[in-house]
């Protein structure tokens, strides 16, 4: 598949469907949205950086100061990539941009996974493609260290457009963690963004996402994944900052045999927060499985939280838990999992359930001398609590940080 | 010391308690019996304060003051503890958060794990609280966590059912731990309130004031080992009416 045959086609289904209104969430008025490719400077050292935007950047899990702790960079702000960075054999990473003109084989990639056509969104990031990053493991190497990448919103009403691409080749170890924030608190702002994940026969990829929206911003993600034989993807998302509406559906196909999916989110919805979140897993190849996990927290925003199984093949696994907790007097979770079977022998099941705490565990940790406040702290802390198998320590240490930075959000 | 004056106490608006008396001075441990429905939870969790259990009438008092009024953690603070029967799973909270909880900062990591290790429950500290345990373990955890608590008065209910022979001379030796068997009896301070059906625990903790609890009254004030006998050998009918219409001499 050469670059310029997949190009011209793309842009014809993505103009065909450009007014395309996607099937879940608000219908977001582009319009309102200015498609700036104002430059920002490009920095060989992300140190260099505004300390503001170190700052906030960090919050979202991306350290520039010291990055002895991973093996790559990626920071886009606005439109521009304005740093990219290995520093592990093995690895790499760049704007797709230059990926694009490097490789002969990367139109193998682009648009493979998430339809160009699916909705006005994916057709808006062929249209105005600007940039994303490409992160690559090259085979049999297993990186130790995570690559971070940052996608920042600076620039007022401002529509961000990514397209990323990730692939783990055979027997690759990958680690993600992404950082998507804003510069500021209260502009208007959305994110338009495309990730393609390719997981070969015996990958593995890690790819934790924190969130960390302002009130005002529009985000629309569009992420599939192709997980082949043995291969394992966690995808772990974190997202307990305020958000104006956030609505996504990732999806994951494993198309081989013993593929294993697993997603892990925390939603957080305050007032004036609109979440429609979801995971979806087809499991198509013999004996893969998956294990989809959410909690959802309103203390007064609303959150959709969906779910879906589908098993095609023998002998797959799957189940999907939801726990929402409701603080407060006001606020909404609605829970929707779906599971589909299409043939005997497979095994899917699901678990939901919503409610407040519960007088009796509060209760109990009184008795122990908590006050009313602590006991529920601890509760809550607990609920949020996801034990992530097989996330390398450095990271389950770098998200429960990043949870409890996000707890003054819920109590 | 622990002192209850005619105190009556309702649950959902229903009177379960009546008028009952009892004092349990500084060092000692005493043993409640009674069929089951009789109320002997009903007044453990009153003596806790967990507000289901409204007192209606009369007071409760600890280390001379009115605690009556007082919430669950403000009661747990001043040095009142409990072993619960059916503790809640709290998902997400592990055992060592709880018995951190409990330390309340008088102990670090390798506190917890020495009374881990002592309980036998060095698996369970990374685990959620009372998620899959069994009877037994659900009986240490609670034992292990008042250790960490250390409070003056422990409230033990029925903490030898569900128990099996080996684990009952671990627990019993807890109990001895947590009401300071072992100290002279001059410079005991721990007090203990435990029900039992089955007087097991009689053999293991050294309590020497036992009372019989029929239909929310403390029927008889006596020699546990005595009483225990007698409703081993009659049941609690007998005793019942060999003791109707007692007054309470303890007072």
């Amino acid at each position: 598949m050469s670059k310029a045959s997949t190009s011209g086609t793309n842009k014809d289904k993505a103009r065909a469907a450009a007014n395309k209104t996607a099937s879940l969430g608000e219908d977001i008025d582009l319009s309102k949205y200015v498609s700036s490719d104002d430059q920002h400077p490009y920095r060989d050292n992300p140190s260099q950086l505004p300390a503001k935007a170190k700052g906030q950047m960090l919050d979202a899990g991306v350290m520039l100061d010291d990055t002895s702790q991973r093996s790559g960079t990626y920071i886009q702000m606005d439109n521009t990539p304005v740093h990219s960075s290995v520093s592990q054999e093995g690895v790499e990473v760049m704007p797709v941009s230059q990926a694009m003109e490097k490789y002969d084989w990367f139109g193998d990639y682009w648009w493979q996974a998430v339809a160009v056509d699916q909705d006005k969104y994916t057709a808006n990031i062929e249209l105005n493609q600007y940039s994303g990053y490409f992160i690559r493991a090259l085979p049999g190497q297993k990186t130790v260290f995570p690559v971070q990448a940052c996608l920042y919103l600076v620039k007022d009403k401002l529509e961000q457009n990514v397209h990323n691409i990730i692939i783990a080749e055979e027997g690759s170890e990958l680690h993600i963690i992404t950082g998507c924030t804003t510069a500021t608190r209260d502009e208007p702002g959305l994110h338009l963004g495309v990730s393609e994940f390719y997981i070969k026969r015996g990958a593995k990829v890690t790819f934790t996402m924190i969130h960390s929206w302002n009130p005002e911003t529009a985000v629309r993600p569009r992420t599939a994944a192709i997980i082949e034989e043995d291969g394992l993807f966690m995808s772990n998302y974190l997202m307990m900052k305020p958000v104006r509406s956030l609505q996504m559906y990732p999806t994951a196909r494993c198309v081989g045999e013993n593929a294993t999916v697993r997603y892990n989110s925390i939603l957080v919805a305050g007032e004036g927060s609109s979440l429609d979140v979801g995971s979806r897993v087809f499991l198509d190849g013999k004996g893969s499985r998956t294990e989809i996990i959410t909690r959802a927290i309103t203390t007064g925003g609303n959150i959709i939280a969906r779910g879906y199984i589908e098993g095609n093949a023998p002998e797959v696994k799957g189940h999907l838990e939801c726990r929402g907790l409701i603080l407060g007097e006001k606020g909404l979770i609605h829970a929707i999992p779906e599971l589909k079977g299409n043939l005997a022998g497979i095994d899917l099941s699901h678990e939901a359930a919503i409610g407040k705490i519960a007088e009796e565990e509060v209760e109990y940790l009184m008795a122990r001398g908590l006050t009313r406040d602590e006991a529920t702290a601890t509760i809550v802390r607990g609920f949020l609590r996801v034990d992530i198998e097989g996330l390398p320590t450095l990271l389950v240490e770098e998200l429960r940080r990043a949870v409890e930075a996000s707890e003054k959000e819920v109590m | 010391m622990l002192k209850i004056k005619d105190m009556s106490v309702a649950v959902e608006g229903k009177e379960i308690i009546h008028d009952v008396n009892m004092t349990i001075q500084k060092g000692e441990t005493h043993v409640l019996f009674g069929p089951n429905g009789a109320g002997k939870t009903t007044l453990l969790m009153a003596i806790m304060g967990f507000p289901k259990y409204r007192v209606t009438k009369g007071s409760i008092s600890f280390k001379g003051k009115d605690i009556t009024g007082l919430t669950v953690d403000e009661r747990a603070r001043l040095g009142i503890g409990m072993s619960f029967q059916r503790p809640p799973v709290v998902r997400g909270v592990k055992t060592r958060d709880m018995v951190a909880a409990c330390l309340k900062g008088h102990g670090d990591g390798d506190t917890i794990d020495k009374l881990a290790n002592k309980t036998d429950l060095s698996e369970f500290l990374e685990r959620d609280i009372n998620y899959g345990f069994s009877g037994g373990e659900i009986k240490r955890s609670e034992l292990m966590q008042l250790l960490a608590q250390k409070p003056e008065l422990t409230l033990l209910d029925e903490p030898e059912s569900g128990v099996d022979l080996v684990n009952i001379v671990l627990i019993g030796e807890l109990m001895n731990d947590l009401l300071e068997k072992n100290c002279p009896i001059l410079y005991r301070k721990c007090m203990g309130l435990i029900i039992t059906h089955t007087g097991h625990i009689l053999d293991y903790v050294n309590a020497r004031t036992g009372y019989v609890m029929c239909n929310g009254t403390i029927g008889c004030v006596g020699d546990p080992h005595e009483m225990l006998a007698t409703i081993r050998e009659r049941g609690y009918d007998e005793c019942i009416k060999c003791y109707l219409g007692r007054v309470p001499t303890h007072e």
